[in-house]
């Protein structure tokens, strides 16, 4: 027994039976994994999977309600970034958290500079160091003291991983890095990844690239709607147990799926461009159809209903409603014709909060309701009754402020507001995001109701089971492209999921 | 079910209680309290001519601070619109001295503030530069370009009808307090009945999802603007008429008591909430205290410390209902 002890040192980071809920969600429970010195260990789940809590928690910024942290065996207890730092944790996030103004040195040693006596900096020394610190991981293009702002964005997040390496990080948390960065920037990046790892750093590397993640990584772990689904070598893995692990399979169960006959286009989108989010896009929504648009974020999914509905009118395309050519040029203009659009984000886009109830439901509806430009009170509290009614929204009265209700009351407002309209296309954006269960289902019923009075929907969601569950077809967008178009009966979540994220190999036919 | 039967009769006493709690009650109950507080005190306070002095003074402040108010119940600020008062009232002193009918003189200025705000209000909406920024340059802009041209002179031999706030309907209505309440009324009920003003409080509450249902921001954000600088107008002429002389100089400060009559009002600063009626009560209230003041032998200097103190009240005690309204809420 004791030889054993001594012959299995514990895990640099072991993380056991982390839980963590926000105001009305459930953002992990449960999750147990472990990083070892000299380890790459992927974390893999779909957006809102709980992959940036969980690595929040363990960098400090919030910290967990049950679970432990231990560093080297140690529990540890953090309760800022600074804690962890401490530690040995180091995080670089998505956005580079720099300073332009100041030089890479001064970057890299902000909040820990060499000083002299009487607190004088040391500059000289700082540079020294910084320069020690380029030559360690052989960046030879790249000198102390240039501005950070001018430089690249690869350069950029090498100045981030020096600044994690100037703590003596030993556990360094990557979120996304290559998100944003070019095919040599990756390549760079990969050695310096590499070297690291040969120094005995452990890594834990966020990605939604499946390629990237068998390149480089040792081993895996999947997590699923804040749960932990697994953890797999990546030797003994493939890309297609991993998409299955990611996307589960409870999708018949959840939405019941309404069936409705489905009529005329009504909205035909040609070659639509909008640089750089929106890129050739074409469609059609036909009357009574529910459409999916699948995609991670950043595949460019928001910015097209945002050209469609004219917030970011569209530089050059056509687009159709019910047959008749328009241009769109102002949300106002697409209200008019009939477009009604819920936003991604309700709290900055969609709801005034300290706006009353009442007055939220008729916001976009205030033309119809008004009378030489006053607005018909009685005709207002008709609408907000009839909406109230129809959403089961649970407020104490009608002059309620929206901002105190919950999200998925706010939600229902914000929905119902565009009904008032009698809209011919709907588009939603991420409608059920954040809200519990069983507003979840109401907006889901709704969404059948009104597909069955004939009103063709757009429905664009990071939920993949939501997206397979209530659409009639699939798009797929990656890249501000539609990659690939799934009938409801072959949009399964491992051919839809590999086709969000491309690259695996397993599934290209699919494409379109 | 019985959750919601529960809240549903519960919801008439709660109303009632936040309406009595309104700013706007709490204003008016504070105005009448310290008439007699004061009063109690020294009697005099209490007399007719002093009553209407409060009210005749400093009506101007309160038709300003319409505006003011609906600056910033769209999400903005105003800090040039005291210097504008000045130069305003400057231009229809000089236009009535050198002989220009009265009613240009009265029109011409209320013209000039509707243009010169509706320009800051369209740099700030279509330029998005702050407005504390763009104010800001327009109150360096006014203050140093009055000083220039007046050369701090002041204008006097003012031709007696030019005296609009003299003027007394049937003998007994005096103007601005006709104005006044006039204005606020109008604007109160612009405010709270029609699609436009409804857009202002979408505008400042959320202009992202006022944009997204067809609300455009910016349109709104000029025409605020415009309105704002119409009660400056107005409020010139009141502030320029009420005197024999007019200064090349209006009140230090003009702008911030303005500011605090909307706040303490009821206004939030951060935009989507408040009324005008609260305003203009506010704006009776501090000139109250400021009277109130020398009747009780207190330095008059006290006044803006005493106006500081009403506005961290006026925060504190819209952040405590606030937070009693969210805890009544939650289940």
């Amino acid at each position: 027994m004791n030889v054993s002890a001594i012959s299995a040192p514990p895990p640099l980071l072991e993380v056991r039976g982390l839980e963590k809920s926000f105001p009305g969600v459930r953002a992990l429970s449960g999750v147990s994994f472990s990083v070892a010195a000299g380890e790459i260990h992927a974390l893999l789940g779909e957006n809102g999977a709980g992959k940036s809590t969980l690595i929040k928690i363990v960098s400090g910024v919030f910290s967990q309600n049950a679970g432990e942290i231990l560093i080297d065996g140690v529990e540890q207890n953090f309760h800022s970034p600074e804690d962890a730092r401490r530690a040995g944790v180091a995080t670089i996030y998505q956005e580079l958290l720099l300073f332009p103004e100041l030089t890479v040195a001064e970057n890299i040693f902000m909040g820990h500079a060499p000083r002299r006596l009487a607190g004088r900096l040391d500059w000289r020394e700082m540079r020294e160091r910084a320069e020690r610190l380029l030559e360690s991981l052989e960046i030879h293009d790249l000198a102390a003291d240039r501005v950070v702002g001018a430089l690249s964005v690869g350069n950029r997040q090498r100045v981030e991983i020096l600044r994690a390496l100037s703590y003596d990080a030993r556990l360094l948390i990557m979120d996304e890095p290559t998100a944003a960065l070019t095919e040599p920037d990756v390549v760079r990046l990969f050695k310096i990844v590499r070297l690291l790892k040969a120094r005995g750093v452990g890594i834990i590397y966020i990605s939604h690239r499946l390629d990237e993640i068998f390149t480089l990584a040792d081993r895996v772990t999947v997590l699923r709607d804040g749960a932990y689904v697994g953890t797999r070598d990546v030797a003994r893995t493939d890309p297609g147990e991993l998409v299955q692990m990611m996307v589960g399979r409870t999708i018949e169960n959840l939405f019941p799926k309404v069936e409705a006959p489905i009529g005329a286009p009504v909205l035909e989108v040609a070659d639509l461009v909008r640089r750089p989010t929106t890129r050739g896009v074409s469609l059609s929504v036909r009357s009574g159809e529910i459409v999916g648009l699948a995609g991670l974020v950043g595949s460019g999914r928001s910015e097209l209903a945002q050209a469609i509905f004219g917030v970011t009118p569209a530089e050059s395309g056509a687009i159709r409603i019910a047959g008749e050519p328009v241009v769109i040029r102002s949300p106002g203009q697409a209200r008019d014709l009939g477009i009604a659009y819920v936003p991604e984000d309700r709290g900055t886009q969609g709801l005034v909060r300290p706006m009353s109830v009442l007055q939220n439901f008729s916001l976009a509806a205030l033309g119809s309701l008004s009378r030489f430009g006053f607005i018909d009170r009685a005709a207002e509290r008709r609408l907000a009754e009839t909406g109230v009614a129809q959403l089961s929204v649970k407020t104490s009265s009608l002059e309620q402020v929206a901002g105190r209700l919950s999200g998925g009351n706010q939600q229902k407002i914000v929905l119902g507001k565009w009904l008032a309209n009698n809209p011919r296309l709907l588009i939603l954006d991420e409608p059920t995001r954040g809200i519990d269960v069983g507003a979840k289902a109401e907006i889901h019923r709704i969404m059948g109701d009104l597909a069955r009075q004939g009103v063709a929907i757009l429905l664009i969601s990071s939920e993949l089971p939501e997206v397979l569950g209530m659409s009639d077809r699939v798009l797929v967008m990656r890249e501000g492209r539609f990659v690939a178009e799934f009938a409801r009966a072959e949009a399964t979540p491992e051919a839809v999921g590999a086709a969000m994220m491309g690259g695996s190999g397993t599934l290209r036919g699919a494409a379109a | 079910m019985s959750a919601i039967a529960m809240e549903t009769r519960a919801a008439p006493r709660a109303s009632l209680l936040r309406r009595l709690s309104s700013q706007e009650v709490l204003l008016a109950i504070a105005i009448v309290v310290l008439a007699l507080v004061v009063g109690a005190i020294n009697p005099r306070f209490l007399a007719t001519r002093n009553l209407s002095d409060i009210l005749l003074g400093n009506a101007y402040v309160a038709v300003a601070a319409i505006g003011m108010s609906m600056v910033i119940i769209s999400g903005n600020i105003d800090i040039s619109v005291g210097a504008l008062i000045g130069v305003l009232a400057t231009i229809s002193g000089s236009m009535a001295v050198a002989g220009y009918s009265i009613a240009l003189a009265w029109l011409v200025p209320v013209l000039v503030g509707i243009a010169v705000m509706a320009l800051q209000g369209a740099v700030i909406a279509y330029l998005r530069i702050p407005a504390i920024v763009v104010t800001l340059g327009m109150l360096s802009i006014l203050k140093g370009g009055l000083i220039s041209v007046t050369g701090g002179k002041w204008i006097t031999d003012l031709p007696d009808s030019f005296h609009l706030a003299d003027i007394e309907l049937f003998d007994i209505l005096p103007m601005p307090v006709l104005i006044m309440v006039g204005a606020t009324i109008l604007a109160a009920l612009w405010m709270r009945y029609t699609a436009q003003g409804r857009a202002i409080y979408a505008t400042g509450g959320n202009p992202e999802a006022a944009r997204l249902c067809g609300i455009s921001p910016q349109v709104t954000v000029v025409m605020v603007f415009a309105l704002h600088g119409l009660f400056a107008g107005i409020a010139a002429l009141l502030f320029a008429t009420q005197l024999k002389v007019i200064q090349s100089t209006v009140p230090p400060n003009l702008e911030l008591t303005i500011i605090t009559a909307a706040v303490v009002g009821g206004v939030s600063i951060l935009g989507g909430v408040g009324t005008v009626i609260g305003s203009t009560l506010a704006a009776i209230l501090i000139a109250e205290i400021a009277s109130a003041l020398v009747f009780v032998s207190i330095s008059p200097y006290w006044i803006r410390a005493v106006q500081g103190g009403l506005i961290l009240l006026t925060v504190v005690a819209d952040i405590v209902r606030r937070q009693r309204r969210v805890a009544g809420d939650s289940r």
